[in-house]
């Protein structure tokens, strides 16, 4: 008989119902959107926030030791060097999958040598890196690593360069501007010891970094120009990290400090000092640094925008249950006879809000279900509008939304009841 | 016929069904019973009549359980009533107590047989065949899967009575069973009010209409929320 009531009475008063279901859907879709995104937004932020740069820094053992010795030392550290074909191990290690990108970097200082040099010809920094570096994962994946993803802010006029073009280079805007140099220029490029070559300029780079008073070419290209065959002067790595706890702090002080088990977890864990550590292990001597700046700020920017989530998410359900309370008490004073008769032939306070809740509880919950399934797709354009890729909206965000849904009926319910309880049959009955 | 002042109780044999001792139930400065007394023995039909505003709904709200009395005492089938709280008073409503409206009050999304069946569920346990047979007795066995809103007011009153009876209640309050029906329609209700009374339930009828009033083996008068007069008919 229960049930039968509430049958009947859903089939009746359509427009209060379907409004009450709208709402809760609205709060629903909302919530699911936001849900999904701030659980899934952490992978995006940090991807997000690679364009910054890299957040480990690889540099040979001794440069290492010297720049942490004297502030100035970079110039000293020139000739230490990591090795080209060890870069093939980094997608190996455990945390290979938070690995979004990494690139080499070697230093040359050159001479130019155009046809309109004076008697001091300009001298300038060449820098050698990859620009999209196919390479195998551990688990035979293939994988793309180098600046043109690296430094994808970059604006380059002309285009950029692939790493087999060895007579290719680019230009940053200052230097170009400073010696005269237009693209399509071939520049005769002195590296010292009558090691030279013509590189023809294909780009000119526009940014703020000092890469604007450089040239950039093919690793190869300046290894040859160098002498240094197969060297590398600092690996750059742009990786997905868990924001820094003590454990992490402690660790990367001396991970010797750790027991066996904070050393599991730590290991484990994808804080940037257990991913520079690995890097260490696969990278003949090595140092991989955090830089600590960055990542930090990323853990604060993504522990910001999940606040602010979850604050959008309170406000659209809080709202969602003023708006059915609004509607509840309307539907309740609306059916005041029918109230007063069912206490009148003998029903409970309590009966009668069991029968007011359950009509309310499936009306909630079928636009709680039609909102989950609109906030999918709503989380989904959010996605591809923010952060250009799907979001993948895991179990706990459905866990979620049943338990709120169910809140927000619940507290939408209370003002009603209230009333229900102080309705008294003797009021409505006789049409006072 | 005799005409009183107040109404001082008749002595009977068996206690009363009924029994009320200076009830006055105040709305402010205004009495709308001020001392009501009488008793009402079970199996009787009692009318009472009198002016709007008199104090007619007043009383039977107090005597069905609806309402409670400013001051005064009430006795129902031997239990005070005065003095209880919403819960026990919605029992005593619930298991003695059948209740007739003027405007009916079916509700309007369940059908003729749904509504009966609304009382048998507040009650113990809800019964189609029994609700059936209820609507078959005030003659509706064709129209139980109609609702009310497809019903004619006559049919929707006897829906109404049909449900008032379902649980077999002791006492039987009408407030103005009749003010909405027609004159055929009206003759259906009082036939079905002279069975009951024949089969001996205790009615109560608050009526305007002296035809409808003189159905029964007592008239009481209000007035003001005073019994100004008492008519024993037949
Ligand atoms: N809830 C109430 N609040 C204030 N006054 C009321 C209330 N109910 C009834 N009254 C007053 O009490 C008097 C008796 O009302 P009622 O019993 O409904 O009269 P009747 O049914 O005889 O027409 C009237 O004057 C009415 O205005
Ligand atoms: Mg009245």
């Amino acid at each position: 008989m229960f049930w039968r009531m509430v049958r009947a009475a859903l089939t009746r008063q359509r427009t209060s119902r379907v409004m009450i279901a709208l709402t809760m859907t609205l709060g629903a879709c909302v919530a699911t959107a936001m849900l999904g995104v701030m659980f899934d937004v952490g992978d995006k932020v940090n991807a997000e926030l690679k364009a910054y740069g890299a957040n480990i820094v690889v540099q040979p053992k001794g440069a290492a030791v010297l720049t942490d010795l004297y502030d100035d030392a970079a110039a000293l550290a020139s000739t230490a060097s990591l090795r080209e074909s060890d870069l093939a191990n980094i997608p190996t290690i455990f945390w290979a999958h938070n690995i979004v990108d990494f690139a080499p970097f070697l230093e040359h200082r050159v001479t130019l040598l155009t046809d309109d040099a004076g008697p001091s010809p300009p001298q300038a920094t060449i820098v050698g890196t990859w620009f999209a570096h196919e390479l195998m994962g551990a688990a035979g994946q293939h994988t793309t690593a180098g600046l043109i993803s690296m430094r994808s802010w970059w604006q380059v006029d002309g285009g950029w360069i692939a790493d087999q073009d060895e007579g290719l280079a680019l230009v940053g805007a200052n230097l170009a501007d400073a010696a005269g140099i237009a693209i399509g220029d071939t520049l005769t490029v002195d590296g010292g010891q009558g090691r030279s070559r013509d590189l023809r300029v294909a780009g000119i780079i526009h940014s703020s970094g000092p890469e604007s008073d450089q040239l950039v070419a093919p690793l190869s290209t300046v290894q040859a120009l160098a002498g240094r065959a197969g060297e590398v002067g600092r690996v750059e790595v742009a990786a997905l990290t868990t924001p820094d706890n003590d454990l992490a702090r402690r660790a990367a002080r001396n991970p010797e400090s750790l027991s066996v088990s904070e050393m599991e977890t730590w290991y484990c864990t994808a804080y940037a000092s257990s991913i520079a550590y690995q890097l260490d292990e696969v990278l003949t001597d090595a140092v991989a640094k955090p830089v600590r700046q960055v990542t930090e700020s990323e853990g604060s920017i993504l522990a910001k925008t999940q606040l602010l989530m979850l604050l959008v998410t309170a406000l659209s359900l809080a709202a969602s249950a003023l708006a059915i309370a609004n509607l509840m008490t309307a539907s309740v004073m609306e059916r005041a006879p029918e109230i007063g008769l069912l206490k009148a032939v003998g029903a409970r306070d309590g009966s009668v809000v069991g029968l007011i809740l359950a009509e309310m509880g499936v009306t909630g919950l079928a636009g709680g279900a039609l909102g989950y399934g609109l906030g999918l797709g709503f989380a989904q354009v959010i996605g591809h509008a923010v952060f250009g890729e799907s979001i993948a909206v895991r179990p706990i965000v459905a866990a979620s939304v049943v338990v709120l849904v169910g809140v927000v009926i619940v507290a939408g319910a209370i003002p009603s009841i209230r009333m229900l309880a102080r309705l008294r049959p003797a009021d409505v009955l006789h049409g006072r | 016929m005799t005409s009183i002042e107040t109404a001082a109780p008749r002595p009977t044999e068996a206690p009363p069904l009924l029994s009320l001792r200076n009830v006055t139930k105040a709305y402010g400065s205004l009495k709308a019973l001020d001392a009501v007394s009488m008793d009402v023995p079970a199996g009787e039909w009692l009318s009472i009549v009198g002016p709007s505003g008199s104090g007619k709904t007043t009383l039977m709200n107090i005597v069905g359980c609806l309402d409670r009395p400013t001051s005064g005492e009430v006795l129902l089938a031997g239990h005070s009533i005065a003095g209880l709280g919403g819960r026990a008073l919605s029992d005593i409503r619930r298991t003695t107590v059948g209740l007739i409206f003027q405007k009916f009050h079916l509700i309007a999304h369940l059908n003729a047989v749904e509504n009966v069946m609304v009382a048998q569920y507040y009650h113990s346990m809800p019964d189609e065949a029994e609700a059936r047979a209820a609507l078959d007795r005030v003659g509706l066995a064709d129209r139980a899967t109609h609702l009310p809103s497809q019903l004619s007011g006559g049919e929707q009153q006897r829906v109404c009575i049909a449900r008032a009876l379902i649980n077999y209640p002791r006492l039987v309050l009408a407030d103005e069973p009749t003010g909405n029906l027609d004159a055929a329609n009206e003759h259906i209700v009082l036939e079905l009010f002279r069975r009951l009374h024949e089969e001996g339930t205790t009615l109560i009828v608050v009526t305007h209409d002296p035809e409808v009033a003189r159905e029964g083996g007592r008239e009481i008068a209000l007035d003001h929320g005073h019994v100004v007069r008492e008519v024993h008919h037949g």
